[in-house]
């Protein structure tokens, strides 16, 4: 492998990498607010980057009635959960949540898909349809578990990602799409030619995560989110529901994973099933950071994108045991290590 | 201001609380003191939503009944539990922020006049409002939890043995702002083991044992009962 090729493998090894890495963030914030280990993860990457190449074929989004179908179920599992003292302010609030929102959102869909309103207002409809389901899916099948062991929640969460896979299915057929690249032409480093498309996703990446660094250290909320990871009953004691930090954290972990999703679309076909795969390895990434530590989980998902990348060039057909394989030293050492704390 | 109707608390199928009535006046402080295991902090975690419990507690003239802890404090009840519950790895100051959390419409006027009070009441909790929560010493912990729970503007405060682990001159200290707080008309319903400072501030006293209130009254007409100075004030009257 000449040094030319070994930089080109860095390079995508560090574009995937940047996904892994925002899929592996969302993962550690999902599980340290709702101790949910959030395996559907990958679907919300699918149904982004599918939802963006059916908009760029000026079709409509059948994604859109899923998210309808979903505010409606989420209405009435909200409405069921806090029937007995629920106020008019609050239903109001679940009225404009589950419902408004998700019509709103589906007439737009109906409206704008045929005409085709270019890259952008594509995206953030697509981020748009996408991103309410989060929540949705919190409602719906975790919060009426919130107080059951992980193990519980874990199976929830398969349920849910066969779930929606089927629907993926459903919706988008067998068939893998790829949507157009939105930064085109490359820029020369030295030897080697950095596609625009990378140091989009690199910059994009490194953007979002600097984003949700300042929102989690500086606002009340996501001092609230980070409450909560900390000690669940403390943030009961000072007035902040377990159920809302639970809707948030799933909302951002919709939205990270569509977002994801829009940026791999062009460099990847995207399958209706390829989710889970990308999920995994911000899953593998997660969990070598104990799924609680950001920094290291950001640092072993760029690790992994470029040790695929490198494997891809030298033995493709291996490409993915060889990822997966190389976790097992790194969970062992972590196993042995949180004995040795745990003995303590 | 609270009132609990026969209230009983099981773990399992063992009642650790059984057949609890008490009352605690608005602008009061009522204390139950009891040996180790009476149930006091059961008692304590069943009012505030932590523990499901049967009877009735009725809060402000509305009952509690089916409401979770979050909605409890939103109704105005505080409490500072046995076990602190604070976040440790965050700083004391944002663990008072976050004690805010329900007020945060208020604007940041109010939360800071609000801060500035808690650190008006202990001096300590501002010199170290950057450490963590994690790293604080027991006494200071015990100031942070009660800073945190009085950020909430709670109507009714309930302190599970807030001189638990302390020094005498702070636990004078601690007792003082007790009282304090009662002139400031926040109802105060307080679980001591140190009976005879609660029985110094608080009007009305109740008397635990195995689950059950064996005695109550004023706290003047406890303090001079025979029972009460033999169990729980140790030294007998020669
Ligand atoms: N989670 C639990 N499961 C089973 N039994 C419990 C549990 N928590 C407390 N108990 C039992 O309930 C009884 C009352 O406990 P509680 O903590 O309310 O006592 P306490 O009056 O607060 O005692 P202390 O003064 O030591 O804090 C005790 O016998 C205790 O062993
Ligand atoms: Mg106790």
């Amino acid at each position: 492998m000449d040094p030319s090729i070994f930089l080109i493998l860095v390079q995508d090894g560090l574009t995937s990498g940047a996904i892994y890495a925002l899929l592996a963030l969302s993962l550690v914030l999902v599980f340290t607010v709702t101790r949910v280990i959030f395996i559907p993860q990958g679907e919300f990457v699918a149904f982004g980057a599918l939802t963006m190449a059916t908009l760029e074929a000026g079709e409509f989004p059948r994604t859109a009635i899923m998210l309808l179908g979903l505010g409606i179920a989420a209405a009435i599992a909200g409405y069921l959960a806090e029937r007995r003292v629920i106020t008019k302010r609050r239903l109001a609030w679940l009225i404009a949540e589950t419902l408004l929102l998700p019509a709103v959102i589906f007439v737009l869909a109906l409206w704008l898909a045929p005409r085709k309103p270019g890259l952008l207002p594509e995206m953030l409809l697509a981020l748009a349809i996408v991103t309410p389901m989060g929540p949705y899916i919190h409602r719906i099948a975790f919060r009426p578990l919130a107080e059951a062991s992980t193990l519980v929640l874990l199976i929830a969460a398969v349920g849910v990602h066969l779930t929606l896979t089927g629907f993926g299915l459903v919706f988008f057929g067998a068939e893998g799409s790829r949507t157009t690249s939105f930064a085109s032409g490359s820029l020369a480093l030295g030897p080697v030619m950095v596609t625009g498309q990378s140091l989009f996703v690199l910059g994009a990446s490194i953007a979002l995560a600097f984003m949700l660094y300042l929102v989690f250290e500086l606002s009340l909320i996501g001092k609230a989110l980070k409450g909560t990871a900390v000690n669940r009953l403390g943030a009961r004691l000072v007035g902040i529901e377990p159920s809302l930090c639970g809707r948030i954290a799933f909302g951002v972990a919709a939205f990270i994973g569509a977002l994801s999703g829009l940026l791999i679309g062009p460099i990847t076909t995207v399958y209706y099933d390829s989710g889970f795969l990308i999920g995994l390895k911000g899953f593998v990434a997660a969990i070598v950071a104990g799924l609680v530590s950001y920094p290291a989980a950001a640092a072993a998902a760029l690790a992994i994108g470029i040790m695929e990348s490198l494997a891809s060039f030298s033995a493709s057909a291996f490409k993915e045991v060889i990822v997966f394989t190389a976790i097992i030293p790194v969970l062992l050492w972590r196993s042995l290590v949180h004995t040795r704390l745990g003995e303590e | 201001m609270l009132e609990l109707r026969d209230l009983a608390v099981a773990y399992g199928g063992v009642l650790a609380v059984r057949g609890v009535s008490l009352r605690v006046e608005a602008g009061s402080i009522a204390t139950v003191i009891g040996a180790n295991g009476a149930g006091k902090s059961t008692l304590l975690n069943a009012i505030m939503g932590i523990l499901p419990s049967r009877g009735h507690i009725v809060f402000s003239a509305s009952s509690l009944e089916g409401l979770p802890v979050e909605a409890r404090v939103a109704a105005g009840l505080g409490l500072v539990p046995e076990k602190r519950e604070l976040f440790s790895s965050m700083s004391v100051e944002d663990n008072l922020r976050l004690g805010a959390f329900l007020r945060r419409k208020e604007g940041r006027g109010a939360i800071a006049a609000s801060l500035d009070e808690v650190f008006g009441l202990f001096p300590r909790l501002r010199e170290r409002r950057r450490q963590l929560a994690g790293t604080l010493s027991g006494g200071e912990r015990q100031m942070l939890a009660m800073g945190r729970a009085l950020m909430g503007r709670p109507k009714l405060l309930m302190l599970d043995e807030p001189s638990l682990g302390l020094a005498p001159l702070i636990v004078r200290d601690i007792f003082e702002i007790i009282a304090s707080m009662k002139r400031a008309h926040v109802a105060i319903l307080l679980v001591e083991q140190n009976a005879r400072a609660a029985l110094q501030i608080a009007d009305l006293g109740y008397v635990m044992e195995n689950g059950t209130i064996v005695l109550e009254g004023s706290c003047e007409a406890l303090r001079s009962d025979p029972r009460v100075v033999e169990t729980y004030l140790g030294i007998a009257h020669a």
